[in-house]
């Protein structure tokens, strides 16, 4: 089938403001978006540029906007979305290149939340790991798939209204250490998280659940933390 | 406009071997991580289904048994000091993972959860031991994201997408590396005592792989161009599973948990091919049974693939007639819950590229092109060494896929890649920052980047006869081909001259990008440029062993010959012309025999 493809190109080099090129290619309804992609970057426009590694959806690499929503585009495939697509960058981050935003902001938000394991109690005697129930594992279980795309956060009404919100990306990831059994840094987390920009500038728009290509349930994942915040139970 | 850094350590890649060994070496030297990914993007992320260690966790093992099954696994030619050495590092290894924090599956006693995996035994009884621990299907993911959070956590310095472009050595020692910053597209070089290569694998030279875009063989090539040597690397593994067509993988959990391949005929067939543990046999016995099945006919619908099936009813039939049991003498019964539950992103996949879901359906599997066990030759604490005497090269280390140490030698079994990198990141990270801390800088000579200009330049300036894309894809379909599964003389041969006339139509390329901010198109040109440098080594390799070992089957030699090739292969480039070496295997304990499963 003829697939045509709307691209929007920015060369900060060339460019004062972005442009949208169009292309058609020969293409199969099980290619992905990034197939096509890589296709006109090889054929018909080396300079095209994005970024992209594992081409499976696991590397989280390749977050665009594609027909006016967030996805990956190594996940995306041509019978999803039909043969007219239009491609842009995602929105609320500055665009470098192209399709290629600066990612900066967003792992700075990220690296806010205390993103890593805290646990200062000594190790069990025996050296051996930690205990932890089925169950306490499953808790978190939905908030560890996160890839860091930034899909989500670049779906965020909040977020493109004000940059300095930390967004639902690192909220997921704060919730994973929050409710995992073993860690003992909820309390600071969830105070850093109560700070101005912190969650109170989530207002439950759902943009950032029907954006997360990992399915997780991000606006469910921030009501509990919300709730947590409140109760200052975790369960 | 070249921009000038001094580290004591700089680690080059950002994946799980990178990660590790920047978290132990900043413990004592001034250390950055320079990677051409952000690090999270990296390929350890797309390992799926475990990570070897004899905990014991569910049942009985032992370090011992997992050294043999890693020997064996190796059809003979894995060093066996440092199969030793990595297997009994293993269980630590795994428990300080833990207690990074690393959200493994739990048993219901809350100890880290363990499943079978191809050629994980009790060497007692001979069946299929729970060795791989493991974070549902996703093991990778949470070690790729657990280390990096470690290091943010204990302040690592990063330089992300930044790619390495040479290794700057002077008076026969490290002394830096030069980079290229992607964002600004400026030149930096970077000072140090010690550098460790942790770039992974070479995966996208094949057609059908599994492999990240990013897997083009940097750092095995950059060290060729110097005059180091790479090992084994006619050793290239092809994952039994990966999705037909894409290459996608589709973890060997899936028939850990009971999953089996059936032909076009409906048949289950490991049985015939590997009476014991049938569909856990090892990756390269499993791959060429599928090949095999295909060639005689028995591929579906006369296609080159066949199926994986995880429904539950067939699990539970062959189950029952294997008399697999629980653990507690129950009888296996496996629920589409649990599949679910066990095997999320393989559901995930199949119903996203193939519109099928594995609950209800069975997957279309093909071999795919997923790991090298060849590399940069190390000991087992990451030290490179240079000759058939291992003498190590002062100041460079490697580690993880990009290394070949050797623990996999012919074959890698399933799960030790990921313990691989965590084990010998580890003792990299901790040999280098202990070399730096006792070695002087060596001076930077002036023109340290000018090779690396006069490569991009190059590029830049080809006649534009040929076109990168087009190149690539016709390595690809070659290597595929004529040095996959199944290999001969006679197309290995053409395969290498081939090789060679793409190297000469390379110089042709040009790149129609000319300016400096994210100039990926001249970075994949420069990409290109190792891969082909690495499959000559490949070709050349296996055209040179003419017998049948582990990844390498060879049609004319269908045997092992362990009189004349129980040896590892060394490859020199020589000012531009490969020269072929040997060095002994080591043996300690498990004298070569015949390998059955
Ligand atoms: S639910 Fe909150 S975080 Fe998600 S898109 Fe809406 S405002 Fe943003
Ligand atoms: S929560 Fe989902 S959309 Fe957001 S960064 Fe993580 S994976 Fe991406
Ligand atoms: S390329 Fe890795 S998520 Fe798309």
């Amino acid at each position: 089938m003829e697939i045509t493809i709307k691209i929007f190109r920015y060369n900060p080099e060339k460019d004062k403001r972005g442009h949208y090129e169009v292309y058609h290619v020969e293409g199969d309804e099980n290619d992905r978006v990034l197939d096509i992609l890589e296709y006109i970057k090889g054929n018909h426009d080396g300079t095209l540029s994005f970024r992209r590694s594992c081409a499976h959806g696991v590397c989280g690499s390749d977050a665009i906007r594609i027909n006016g929503r967030n996805m990956l585009a190594c996940k995306t495939l041509v019978r999803d979305v039909g043969e007219k697509i239009t491609v842009e960058p995602v929105l609320g981050l500055k665009i470098v290149k192209d399709l290629i935003v600066d990612m900066e902001p967003f792992f700075d938000n990220y690296k806010h939340v205390l993103p890593y394991f805290i646990n200062n109690s000594p190790l069990p005697e025996d050296g051996r790991e930690r205990l932890q129930s089925p169950e306490d594992r499953a808790r978190f279980d939905e908030t560890t798939k996160c890839i860091l795309c930034a899909c989500c956060t670049t779906s965020c009404p909040s977020y493109w209204a004000n940059g300095n919100y930390y967004g639902p990306a690192s909220i997921v990831t704060a919730h994973r250490f929050i409710f995992d059994s073993r860690d003992e840094a909820a309390a600071e987390r969830l105070q850093i998280l109560s700070e101005t920009d912190g969650i109170a500038r989530c207002h439950t728009a759902y943009n950032c659940t029907e954006a997360c290509p990992r399915e997780i349930k991000i606006t469910k994942v921030i009501g509990e933390v919300k709730m947590a915040m409140v109760t200052g139970k975790l369960d | 406009m070249t921009k000038n850094h001094q580290f004591d350590v700089v680690v080059v890649g950002a994946g799980g071997a990178g990660l590790m060994a920047g978290l132990y070496a900043s413990k004592t030297a001034k250390t950055a991580v320079i990677s051409k990914l952000y690090p999270t993007r990296s390929h350890t992320g797309a390992a799926q289904g475990g990570i070897g260690a004899a905990l014991g966790n569910i049942e009985e093992d032992k370090p011992e048994w997992h050294t043999y099954d890693t020997v064996k696994g190796s059809d003979y030619l894995g060093d066996q000091d440092a199969i030793e050495f990595m297997c009994e590092e293993a269980i630590n290894a795994v428990l300080e993972l833990e207690h990074m924090g690393l959200p493994f599956d739990r048993t219901p006693d809350g100890k880290i959860s363990q499943r079978p995996f191809g050629g994980h035994t009790n060497n007692v009884t001979g069946k299929p031991v729970r060795r791989a621990a493991h974070a549902a299907d996703r093991t990778g993911h949470m070690i790729l994201q657990t280390l990096y959070q470690q290091c943010l956590k204990n302040k690592v310095n990063f330089l992300d997408e930044f790619q390495v472009l040479d290794f700057i050595m002077v008076n026969g020692k490290t002394a830096g590396v030069v980079a290229v910053e992607l964002s600004t597209g400026e030149l930096h070089v970077i000072h140090a005592k010690a550098v460790i290569f942790a770039t992974g694998g070479h995966g996208r030279i094949f057609e059908v792989t599994s492999n990240a875009y990013a897997y083009t063989g940097d750092g095995a090539a950059i060290l060729l161009r110097h005059g180091i040597p790479l090992e084994d690397m006619e050793f290239f593994q092809f994952h039994p599973t990966g999705i037909y067509k894409l290459g996608i993988l589709i973890t060997e959990g899936v028939r850990g948990e009971g999953g089996v391949l059936i032909n076009g005929k409906g048949e289950r067939f490991m049985p015939k091919y590997a009476p014991s543990v049938k569909d856990l046999a090892s990756r390269d016995v499993v791959s060429r049974a599928i090949y095999t099945e295909i060639k005689e006919g028995r591929g579906v619908n006369g296609k080159n693939f066949v199926y994986l099936d995880i429904r539950p009813e067939t699990v539970n039939k062959f189950a029952a007639e294997d008399g697999r049991t629980n653990i507690d003498g129950s009888k296996y019964n496996l629920t589409a819950e649990q599949v679910l539950a066990k095997l999320p992103d393989i559901i995930d996949f199949c119903r996203v590229y193939l519109g099928v879901d594995p609950v209800t359906q069975m997957m279309p599997i093909q071999p795919t092109a997923h790991y090298t066990m060849g590399g940069i030759p190390t000991n087992k604490f990451g030290e490179v060494v240079i000759d058939d005497k291992n003498t190590p090269f002062p100041g460079l280390y490697a580690a993880g896929e990009c290394a070949c140490v050797s623990v996999h030698g012919g074959n890698r079994l399933g799960t030790n890649s990921l313990l691989d990198l965590v084990v010998f990141g580890k003792y990299a990270g901790l040999k280098a920052a202990e070399y730096a801390n006792q070695a002087e800088f060596e001076k930077l000579p002036a023109d340290s980047e000018s090779a690396t200009k006069a490569q991009l330049e190059a590029l830049k300036n080809g006649s534009g006869r040929e076109n990168v894309f087009k190149l690539s894809n016709e390595l690809k379909k070659v290597m595929f081909a004529d040095v996959g599964i199944y290999r001969n003389e006679k197309d290995m041969l053409s395969a290498l001259e081939k090789v060679r006339e793409l190297k000469a139509r390379f110089k042709d390329v040009t790149v129609t990008d000319t300016g400096r901010i994210f100039n990926t198109e001249l970075l994949n040109a420069w990409e290109l440029g190792n891969m082909l440098d690495v499959a000559e080594v490949i070709a050349m390799s296996a055209a040179n062993r003419k017998e049948s070992r582990g990844g390498h089957s060879r049609e004319d030699f269908p045997d092992r010959d362990d009189k004349n090739w129980l040896k590892h292969t060394l490859i020199w480039n020589k000012d531009g012309k490969l020269e072929i070496g040997y060095k002994p295997v080591t043996i300690t304990k498990h004298q070569p025999k015949a390998r059955v499963y």
